[in-house]
């Protein structure tokens, strides 16, 4: 579960989250909102590259703000980037691997463990070809099984499927929907595509300009007017 | 949908997976020949090089060997971790220094000094980049070029080491200083290149252990992205530390050879300026490729004796390293390195072109 309080972050004079508190509790969690509505900084408070003006976040019972980001993904905290950030010079092996050695795990498993993930994300490439050579929906999967590998407690998806085509797309949410039930982690997806986030999530919140404005069962949640309003733009002001 | 069992091999395309341990690598025929090349060059520079050249050219390869090792050190915090440190020169002069100071306070044997070189200078090397945990780029360039012009000013002040006593080990004259001594196994210059061509061997082989590794790993991700090796569990301080480290090791250790080389070490021989010119030729020679830094080391020494073999003023090298650089940076920035082969090949497909071209004339087209 993660616990979200009263989190408030500034850039000067804009305030991308604005007093955001919610409750993320069941296996996959969907987060939705217009552009600029404080999802990817919410990720970025999370994974420690923007420390909020105010505000706690507990995942699982312990303070993660207080964890050294470097920390966070040995405690079990992955993500994966709206531009996609599979390392382009190393294999897709040594792409996952070092998401393992890294994470304090031990290295007598690491190479069945490794192979494991690159399964579970249908990668069908050669898991020794340089992941500059791959395709995008490729180094998209690559990404993912970095975020699944080993015992990740906490999975945060940036737009996994952002440009890639339909099949693809639906190839990515069916990984997703499969994420908690192999890793038992919890997973926060982000993404504009209504049909991926209804197909992978449960519960889904809504920000607009850095508040919450809905969260509960997806389906009520994109129903709900004030979502629609945000989502068309006519209301550009709380 | 199941996940795929645990045993079960991962899905391989195309061409098979290609062996990991370095035994399985080892019968692939086309790394077996390529080390084979290697390998005989190695023994043609050991063995044949001293006794075909004269003095002046080994003496020149001897620097050129060294300076390799340096550029190596250099190309890992640029083109591995993306660092650019313009500092370098000053570290070379630092191992210097220090191993000329060991060289005369000591009887130690030669290797041992450059061990302990290089770690000393390993340390003071790495508070050279200890600026690149807060900045990076123009910033951190400039910042590790005023801290080279800093010792700079102090090696000039202090002088190196000759044969003196106290802490500087300097005597203040010029006349009567004892030259730094060298290995027992090679005090002739023939041998001391042989020597250092080792040296430079060993170091290779060290930078290489550690891309193949851990370390060549968390570089790669920092180079891509900062944020993405931090969400990857990478301490980034630990490892753009680390670079340093190794970098400023193996350049103390150069140090310690160019001691051995040079015997009379003079402020004069290190400049500022220096570490500008050593940032050039690891861009001109190939900052991504371990054999750029070869490249690069003979770019930076035996050329200049090159040009002035044949009378022309190696001063003119500023001016084509300026334009080389200027080419690497616009279309070829992988260097020399990556870029050489390709020409060759382009040019022998130019030939075989033009061959077929006038095997059959009259093949209209």
């Amino acid at each position: 579960m993660i616990e979200v309080r009263d989190l408030t972050v500034r850039f000067g004079g804009v305030t991308p989250l604005d007093g955001m508190t919610v409750t993320f509790d069941k296996g996959t969690c969907g987060l939705i909102g217009p552009n600029g509505a404080g999802k990817t900084t919410f990720f970025n408070v999370l994974s420690g590259f923007v420390k909020p003006a105010a505000g706690t976040v507990t995942a699982f019972g312990e303070d993660l703000l207080r964890m050294a980001h470097y920390r966070r993904a040995r405690w079990g905290l992955r993500r994966t980037f709206q531009t996609e950030q599979a390392i382009e010079e190393l294999s897709v092996f040594d792409n996952v691997a070092m998401i393992h050695e890294h994470s304090r795990l031990s290295g007598s498993t690491r190479r069945a463990d490794v192979l494991e993930a690159i399964a579970f994300v249908g990668l069908e490439a050669d898991p020794y070809a340089r992941v500059g050579t791959l395709a995008a929906g490729e180094r998209r999967l690559v990404e993912i099984a970095r975020a699944v590998v080993g015992r990740p407690r906490l999975v945060l998806l940036d737009e996994p499927a952002a440009g890639l085509p339909d099949e693809e797309t639906a190839h990515i949410g069916d990984v997703i929907r499969r994420i908690p039930e192999r890793t038992g982690a919890m997973t926060i997806l982000v993404d504009h595509d209504m049909s991926l986030v209804s197909g992978c999530c449960e519960d889904t919140a809504v920000l607009d300009f850095g508040r919450l404005i809905a969260a509960g069962p997806t389906a009520d949640v994109l129903r709900d007017e004030q979502v629609v309003r945000a989502y068309l733009g006519t209301e550009l002001a709380a | 949908m199941a996940t795929r069992d645990l045993e079960a091999p991962p899905p391989v395309a195309g061409v098979g997976r290609p062996p990991t341990s370095i035994l399985a690598r080892a019968r692939d025929p086309q790394q077996l020949v390529r080390a084979g090349i290697v390998v005989a060059l190695l023994l043609f520079v050991l063995l044949a090089l001293p006794s075909i050249l004269s003095t002046y050219y080994v003496d020149a390869l001897t620097q050129a060997s060294i300076y390799s090792v340096v550029c190596l050190g250099l190309a890992v915090l640029v083109g591995r971790v993306g660092m650019v440190s313009l500092g370098q020169g000053a570290v070379v002069a630092m191992g210097a220094w220090v191993a000329a100071r060991l060289l005369f306070a000591t009887s130690m044997p030669f290797e041992l000094v450059l061990l302990i070189t290089g770690l000393i200078t390993m340390v003071l090397g790495t508070m050279v980049g200890l600026p690149a945990l807060r900045m990076s780029g123009l910033y951190l360039a400039l910042i590790t070029l005023m801290l080279a012009g800093a010792i700079t000013v102090v090696l000039a002040s202090i002088n190196f080491p000759n044969g003196g006593g106290g802490f500087t080990g300097y005597n203040g004259g010029l006349l009567h200083i004892p030259p730094i001594r060298r290995p027992g196994i090679a005090r002739s210059d023939a041998d001391f290149f042989r020597y250092c061509v080792l040296a430079t061997i060993v170091m290779f082989l060290l930078v290489i252990a550690h891309l193949r590794t851990r370390p060549g790993r968390a570089w790669a991700a920092i180079r891509q992205s900062e944020s993405a090796a931090l969400a990857g569990g990478i301490n980034t301080t630990l490892y753009k530390l680390w670079a340093f480290a190794l970098a400023s090791f193996v350049t103390g250790v150069a140090g310690g050879l160019v001691a051995g080389s040079d015997r009379f070490l003079n402020t004069l021989t290190f400049s500022t300026q220096d570490s500008i010119v050593l940032l050039a030729v690891v861009l001109m020679g190939g900052a991504y490729n371990i054999w750029g830094a070869v490249i690069a080391g003979l770019l930076y020494k035996l050329l200049p004796e090159l040009l002035n073999n044949i009378g022309v003023s190696s001063d003119w090298l500023t001016i084509l390293f300026g334009i080389g650089v200027l080419q690497v940076l616009t279309t070829a920035p992988a260097g020399l390195v990556d870029q050489f082969p390709k020409d060759v090949a382009r040019l022998a497909r130019l030939i075989a072109g033009l061959a077929r071209r006038s095997r059959q004339p009259e093949g209209g087209a």
